[in-house]
């Protein structure tokens, strides 16, 4: 790992909830290469320093969404944010911000688990078409409306950085709200009524005041503030068509 | 302990577990369903998966030629009426998927796309650009949320089975958070635990990946079969193991040596082609690639990197405009991990482990012999990979066979009674005993990282691409003794809340089991088939002796008792794989064989 023995400090937030009040920070040096990433480093010390650590990973190619991390106050996929990028300066690892810490870096993301389920996350149908009658078509042009917010890995790095989240948890956040779009937007989904009354309420699209920092911070690129955006046209549509046609009617 | 009380209980919850949790809920909407996963669902290794699904959907593509082409690719050890069972199923699970959400890449004309794939006699493959896994991972994820009767304990770390009356009765797990136990009361258990490749150092899997279902079915006495193939996938990134697809050659990527020569037309892949031309060059079965690549680094014909020895995988003729529809993930991947434009440059790549194409063994429908226990996924062993999966298997194998045992565990469920409480309370505090011991060692030694380190090296030094005799020997002795140091690992972390040292430690404890029956059934199959070559006497295929599963049976402080199961053949006998030019040779032959 240390081709090039160079080592950098890592200053690591510890809380254990046994015996701690409140969380302090421990400092660790750990040896790094060129491609040292954050996650190798937190690897580095459980494995060689304090078996202690503890902190989520799994695929380490930023895909499944469990490693991130406040780096240097940023949410990062540690996983590919690499040493290299910090040094000669020193690194600080946080738990992700907004959320509560159940351990070290590990947070608590019950909430977004309860808002992903209820924005109905799947296909709604009128009437279910049998297997056996085949694909639906959803030309290339469909696909691309929805595509984009499909590609959210769950990481919460947009509600670390959402400062409106930040304030009140209510609100549903970025990535909850790209995920409702994403479902809304898909040609062969027929469930937008259903979702609208969680876009329409306070904690919807309006409690989102335009930072866009979630989209900045988002490592797959999807945009979740203008998935936002477009929901507020939505909501407003919403708003009027209501009295223009009975509730639950086909949007 | 706490008590929770369930009518089917499924560990695991990739892309297996949850369809056969859908499966389930479809099935009997009464039926109470637990799904127990140590990470959220949508961390599940499935999620990284890339290159497609498997599913014949196209004019000039047969069920026949998709069975043939897996059995041969198995090298003939696939159990074929599990192969037909398969075969027919999976473009209904692809098309499933669709229905339920499922982003597949598209044609002009709005159909589902399908994309060539190693090993394949056409194009089958159906894909999410490369994201694949990742999106029928979220897919199944997101549709399970529409059943209410499935409860889902994320990360809770199953411990071990409960076996009662010679039946398996529920399991123990841990709430990771609190480090509490729980006995889950269970009338039917379902394994979808997923493989064991990071018993290997150098592997393209999550860090999730230990083959825990693995081993705890085979400490109950349930047996693992072909354990010894294990497959190379031959191209991941040095160093890391991160997976580069082989939908990048299935789009038309090549393979080249350190002097730019397409190596693959010199080990009986050839024709050279420069479109993508099923079963020819790149597009050649995964057992014989990383065999070639093993060669080419034996010849001094590889390219040196920082991270090991590699070939170059060039894209750069696809275009950008291509690389970005259809391989995005890759482009992302080697500019974030090797500072790469692969529209411009090669892709360094080198064999890492894969897949674990042996595993827990079932009948033909998922039920192990173990009453009220089925698996699927990649830590079942249903009979379809044989010696060697085809790529783009692996996903419509947990579709399809998660689905049929979901709905075998909810019919055992329906009619099974449950044994006397107590008994089961009895053997979960011996289970929570077991485990808690882990923590309260005095005379721990060494530390876990040394003894997993130490094991992935073993294993890979003897149980590699090529194999001998001494050397798996070497790994055997190596796994027995670090066994023995298991047993006083030291742990830092003496606290239940949120402990993944010591839920590590419990991996380990698999780990080291599942590697010995990996170890001891390749020493003991003493010919060359698929994923296993040797290089000492043994190095030829020989039916007469080895047309036949390996079991591994576990025994305490002793090798596995290994014992072999006859191949279900049906309708394609054996007979020699072909590729490349002698494709089309082997096709008709087989296909005059076929009733």
């Amino acid at each position: 790992m240390s081709d090039s023995g160079r080592e950098i400090e890592i200053e690591v937030l510890r809380y254990h909830p046994e015996r701690d009040s409140e969380p302090h920070f421990e400092t660790f040096r750990v040896p790094f290469a060129h491609d040292t990433s954050v996650l190798e480093g937190l690897q580095y010390i459980k494995d060689h320093l304090d078996g202690s650590l503890t902190f989520r990973w799994s695929c380490r190619m930023a895909i499944c969404g469990s490693c991130g991390k406040m780096v240097n106050g940023e949410p990062k996929l540690s996983c590919h944010t690499f040493l290299r990028d910090y040094y000669p300066g020193k690194l600080r690892v946080e738990p992700l911000w907004h959320f509560p810490i159940v351990r070290d870096l590990v947070v608590d993301q019950t909430d977004f688990m309860e808002k992903l389920e209820a924005i109905k996350p799947y296909i709604v149908r009128d009437e279910e078409k049998p297997v056996s009658e085949g694909v639906y078509r959803q030309t290339p042009a469909q696909l691309a409306r929805y595509q984009q917010f499909s590609q959210c890995i769950n990481c919460l790095l947009c509600y670390a950085a959402c400062p409106q989240y930040g304030l009140n948890s209510d609100f549903q956040g970025p990535g909850i709200l790209a995920l409702l779009h994403r479902y809304n937007s898909d040609s062969r989904d027929q469930g937008q009524a259903r979702r609208m009354p969680i876009v329409n309420a306070e904690e919807g699209v309006w409690s989102c005041t335009l930072v866009g920092y979630c989209s900045e911070v988002c490592p797959k690129n999807v945009d979740p503030a203008a998935a936002v955006n477009r929901n507020k046209v939505n909501s407003t549509m919403d708003y009027f068509l209501r009295f223009l046609r009975p509730r639950g009617a086909s949007s | 302990m706490q008590m929770i009380e369930a009518d089917l209980a499924i560990v695991g919850g990739g892309g297996a577990g949850l369809r056969a949790a859908i499966a389930a809920a479809e099935a009997d909407p009464g039926l109470r369903i637990v799904l127990v996963s140590k990470v959220v669902p949508m961390r599940s290794h499935t999620v990284a998966a890339e290159g497609g699904s498997a599913g014949v959907i196209t004019e000039q593509d047969t069920l026949d030629l998709h069975f043939e082409d897996t059995v041969a690719g198995g090298d003939w050890l696939a159990d074929q009426d599990a192969v037909d069972y398969f075969v027919r199923h999976c473009t209904e699970e692809m098309v499933q998927l669709e229905h339920w959400g499922c982003p597949w890449s598209r044609k002009p004309d709005g159909d589902t796309n399908v994309r060539n794939f190693g090993g394949m006699s056409t194009a089958r493959t159906w894909f999410a650009a490369d994201k694949t896994g990742f999106h029928m991972l979220h897919t199944l994820f997101q549709t399970s949320l529409k059943y209410s009767s499935i409860d889902r304990l994320d990360e809770y770390f199953a411990v071990d089975l409960l076996v009662e009356d010679g039946r398996c009765q529920g399991l123990v797990a841990i709430e990771i958070a609190t480090g509490d136990f729980v006995l889950i009361d269970a009338k039917a258990v379902v394994m979808a635990t997923g493989g064991a490749g990071r018993v290997f150092r150098q592997n393209t899997n999550a860090g999730t990946v230990t083959g825990d279902g693995i081993g705890m079915a085979y400490r109950h006495g349930v047996a693992l079969r072909d354990m010894e193939f294990v497959q190379y996938h031959p191209t991941a990134l040095p160093g890391s193991g991160i997976l580069i697809t082989e939908g990048c050659r299935g789009e038309g990527g090549y393979l080249v040596n350190k002097d730019g020569y397409r190596y693959l037309q010199d080990y009986n892949l050839g024709p050279v082609v420069s479109e993508p031309t099923p079963k020819t060059m790149e597009l050649g079965p995964r057992d014989r690639l990383s065999q070639a690549f093993w060669h080419e680094e034996r010849a001094g014909r590889t390219v040196d990197t920082p991270l090991g020895q590699a070939v170059h995988l060039e894209l750069m003729h696809l275009g950008r405009a291509k690389l970005h529809e259809r391989l995005p993930m890759i482009y992302e991947l080697a500019r974030t991990f090797l500072g790469i434009d692969p529209a411009e440059s090669p892709i360094p790549v080198r064999p890492a482990v894969h897949y674990t194409m042996g595993g827990i063994a079932t009948d033909a429908r998922t039920a192990t012999r173990l009453a009220g226990l089925y698996a699927c996924g990649e830590c079942s062993s249903v009979g379809i990979h044989g010696a060697n999966r085809l790529g783009s298997n692996s996903l419509a194998e947990l579709c399809v066979f998660g689905r049929v045992a979901g709905e075998a565990a909810a019919r055992h469920a329906r009619d099974a009674k449950t044994s006397d409480a107590a008994a089961l309370s009895r053997q979960a505090e011996a289970v929570e005993g077991r485990a808690l011991a882990l923590l309260t060692r005095e005379d721990g030694r060494d530390r876990l990282a040394t003894l997993r380190d130490a094991m992935g090296d073993t294993m890979q030094e003897g149980i590699g691409i090529f194999r001998d005799t001494a050397g798996m020997q070497a790994t055997c002795d190596k796994l027995a003794e670090l066994e023995d140091r298991y047993r006083r690992v030291h742990l830092d972390d003496r606290t239940r809340s949120f402990n993944t040292e010591w839920l590590t430690a419990i991996e380990l404890g698999f780990q080291l089991k599942v590697a010995g029956a990996i170890a001891w059934s390749a020493l003991k199959r003493e010919e060359s088939r698929g994923a296993h070559k040797r290089l000492d006497q043994f190095g030829e295929r020989d039916d007469e002796n080895f047309l036949q599963h390996t079991l591994a049976f576990h025994q305490a402080d002793a090798p596995p008792r290994l014992d072999y199961q006859p191949v279900n053949i049906t309708r394609l006998p054996p007979a020699e794989r072909r590729y490349g030019s002698a494709t089309k040779k082997a096709a008709s032959a087989a296909q005059g064989a076929l009733p």
